[in-house]
């Protein structure tokens, strides 16, 4: 005002800054920051009947339901380092890894919660790269995010983003049962675990989907090569370069599973083969059941590329983590027509049979090697370790 | 996969073992010097295409196994101290020293990181000016050009924050201390192809002519070492001691001379304490000259408590193919990879290891894991 001008200015509040690059603390308070985070974010992503209630839960309709129909309910946290590897993030993980749990019970997935913790300083532009991901995956694989949770934590308390999901899926009548199970067949074996076993409406034997119908006699296929996610986290993590990238096996495979319902395939047992992979599931099971599982190594398909890692760091990529195959265990004489159903569908197109149960030597898993040999394929004792030469 | 089925072939294997069995005429030991060679025996079941006269031994060549317990004891010391980044290969991690391995002062806080090659700790000295790197530089010949070329290019480009512990060790040496002793079971061996790769063979073949022994260098696929075995036996039955190659794919006689002059520059020979097999003469690597000042026992000294093995560890025994691990009572009972009591039950290269995850048929107990790298 010193030159006699009259001060020009713009009667209005200052705004407070509205971080929107980043996350900050208050996007976790609850206040106006989470209420922005969720309308621009999480709500156009996720939207749905029971989500834009904006309620404290979901209340959820029950009606395709029908008599004889169980839920099946699964749980899984997901704190993957790096966030966005190659053929995937975080966010398609968390979908898929839940979705595929459901899928493992037999059960069609219906609905999922997403709890997230986000670390101060994450840049939103990440944040939306992955729930992006995340409805992508959700859309594709048919389930509704329906509930959900945020909170911020201080920055090097976290680690960018971890993500819990929780799924609700459906075991239609008689789907997930064994049909037509004879009662001899359900005995528990010698030292396995005893339990009561349910009665079907036609007083027929239940058998779910799962480790405990395992029998010898069955044959074991996998849906696809091993190894890819495993060794897709691995190359970017400590920074090696292939040829042509290994691309995660993210995806949900749940139509495969279906397909196998659908075309009436006597399933034993589904099991993903995600942590410890493809030998960690197996040992489990045989232990489980006490019986003895043989594989061929020649069988088991590995991409070239995968092996090639696997052989220059020292892993076995009958341990390395997949995020889109999985074990089905099916009687014998159901083995080929069970290939002919997930060969049809997209995320099985590759299947194959791997090996068989057999009645013993009890709770192992024997390989035998290209050459002819045999061994035991053991359960992973720690971490895989590269090796110094 | 180019340059590795060929190698596991079962048609050719076969015809291998086929070969074996028509020229063996009586009991022969065969020890494979190297612990990837081991490895290699156990996981493709290749003793079961062998027949009953040929009996192989697990060599000394494992560098995690023969590494001092009191360099484990002062690298976990130096682990412990606030200014340092502890770099080491992955499987030195489970390595127990006399109380603690560097896994359990990793889960302490200190700040231990498994890297892939020692150039990689270079580069983490280079990015963090205020810590001290310290880089485990354990290994056989093998690993001793890439070890010389950190000190090298640590000099060359004035880090100071850098330095190696180093235990190096060489095969020849641990051959003749196998050789010597009375005790020795040994009528052939099987070179270890990578060692060779970098030395050539030339010092292995007074060695066959003062014991009288056939050493073959071999590589590490199955095919490699039943061919290994093939042309030991034939040497044997034919009463020949002489030095071949098997795995000229990769060994040339004099080896790869520009890492022997590097190797050479960098280090100096010295004596070496063996883990299980004692002291011998003549049998390591240390920092010589200018490059001593990267030697990590000068820059930390340490005086911890005297070092204490396990008395129940017969690693020693095994190390000189004296016993095998099902020979040791506390094999998978009280000696397992999660409760480790000698190094050869954790290393990746270690026979003990590769028995227990290949070679048991018994029923065994699943045991908890230890938590795994997140990879969801």
């Amino acid at each position: 005002m010193a030159d006699g001008k009259p001060t020009t200015f713009t009667l209005s509040c200052p705004v407070p800054r509205v971080a929107d690059d980043r996350i900050v603390l208050a996007h976790g308070g609850g206040g106006r920051l989470t209420h922005q985070l969720i309308e621009k974010i999480f709500l156009p992503a996720f939207s749905n009947a029971a989500l834009d209630q904006r309620h404290d839960g979901a209340v959820l309709p029950l009606d395709g339901l029908t008599t004889g129909s169980r839920l099946a309910f699964t749980t899984d946290s997901f704190v993957v380092r790096p966030l966005i590897f190659p053929g995937g993030n975080i966010g398609d993980l968390a979908v898929n890894g839940t979705v595929n749990d459901l899928a493992m019970c037999g059960a069609r997935p219906l609905y999922l919660s997403a709890g997230f913790i986000l670390e101060e300083g994450l840049e939103m532009e990440t944040l939306r790269i992955v729930v992006k991901s995340m409805q992508e995956a959700a859309a594709k694989a048919g389930v509704k995010l329906v509930t959900g949770d945020t909170k911020v934590v201080d920055k090097g308390k976290g680690d960018g983003i971890f993500i819990n999901t929780s799924g609700i899926g459906v075991v239609e009548s008689g789907a997930g049962l064994i049909n037509g199970f004879e009662r001899a067949r359900l005995q528990p074996r010698r030292g396995g675990p005893k339990k009561k076993r349910a009665l079907a409406p036609e007083g027929r034997p239940l058998a779910a989907i799962g480790p405990a119908s395992v029998q010898p006699g069955d044959a074991v296929i996998i849906s696809g090569d091993l190894g890819r996610h495993g060794i897709a986290i691995l190359s970017v993590r400590e920074g090696l370069e292939f040829e042509s990238p290994i691309l995660s096996d993210t995806a949900s495979v749940w139509p495969a599973v279906e397909a196998l319902l659908n075309a009436g395939i006597e399933i034993h047992c589904l099991r993903d083969l995600t942590r410890g992979g493809l030998a960690t599931t197996l040992n489990e099971i045989a232990g489980d059941r006490n019986v003895c599982i043989k594989l061929e190594e020649a069988l088991i398909p590995v991409d070239e590329v995968v092996e090639g890692a696997c052989e220059i760091l020292g892993l076995d990529p009958l341990y390395v983590a997949n995020e889109g195959r999985f074990a089905v265990f099916v009687p014998e004489t159901q083995a080929n027509a069970a290939l002919d159903v997930l060969k049809k569908v997209e995320v099985s197109r590759a299947s194959v049979r791997i090996g068989k149960v057999e009645e013993s030597p009890g709770r192992t898993v024997v390989l035998q090697s290209r050459i002819g040999g045999n061994r035991v394929v053991d359960m992973l004792s720690g971490e895989q370790l590269p090796r110094i030469c | 996969m180019k340059f590795l089925s060929e190698y596991r072939d079962q048609k050719a294997a076969e015809q291998l073992a086929q070969a074996i069995r028509k020229k063996v005429t009586r009991p022969w030991t065969i020890m494979e010097i190297c612990g990837g060679q081991t490895h290699t025996i156990v996981k493709s079941g290749l003793e079961d295409l062998l027949p009953r006269e040929i009996t192989l031994v697990h060599g000394p060549g494992c560098p995690v196994c023969v590494t001092p317990i009191e360099l484990i004891d002062k690298a976990v010391a130096i682990a412990q101290r606030p200014e340092v980044i502890f770099c080491s290969f992955g499987d030195m991690l489970r390595v127990p020293g006399s109380s603690r391995s560097l896994f359990d002062v990793k889960a302490e806080g200190a700040d231990v990181r498994i890297v892939y090659s020692p150039l990689d700790a270079l580069k983490l000295a280079k990015t963090n000016p205020e810590r001290q790197v310290v880089f485990f530089a354990v290994g056989f010949e093998t690993t001793a050009p890439a070890n010389a070329m950190a000190a090298w290019q640590a000099d060359h480009d004035h880090v100071e924050n850098f330095s190696l512990l180093v235990s190096h060790v060489l095969v020849p040496p641990a051959m003749e201390a196998l050789l010597s002793s009375d005790s020795c079971v040994v009528q052939g061996f099987l070179a270890a192809g990578h060692v060779c790769t970098v030395m050539g063979y030339e010092e292995y073949i007074p060695i066959a002519a003062r014991y009288q022994v056939p050493i073959v260098v071999t590589g590490f696929e199955p095919l490699d070492i039943l061919e290994g075995i093939h042309m030991t036996v034939s040497q044997l039955e034919e009463g020949r001691h002489e030095v071949e190659n098997q795995y000229s794919r990769a060994v040339r006689r004099e080896g790869n001379r520009p890492a022997q002059e590097r190797i050479a520059e960098v280090f100096e020979i010295t004596p070496r304490q063996w883990r299980g097999l004692g002291e011998i003469p003549a049998s390591g690597f240390q920092l010589r000259g200018r490059f001593q000042k990267y030697d990590a026992n000068r820059r930390f000294p340490f005086s911890g408590e005297p070092a204490h093995e396990s008395p129940e560890c017969i690693a020693g025994l095994i190390l000189q193919g004296l016993k095998k691990p099902h020979d040791c009572p506390a094999f998978a009972v009280k000696c397992t990879p999660e409760n480790p009591l000698g190094a050869p039950m954790v290393s990746s290269e270690g026979a003990c290891a590769a028995y227990y995850h290949y070679g048991r048929r018994q029923t065994h107990d699943v045991h908890s894991e230890l938590p795994s790298p997140a990879s969801r």
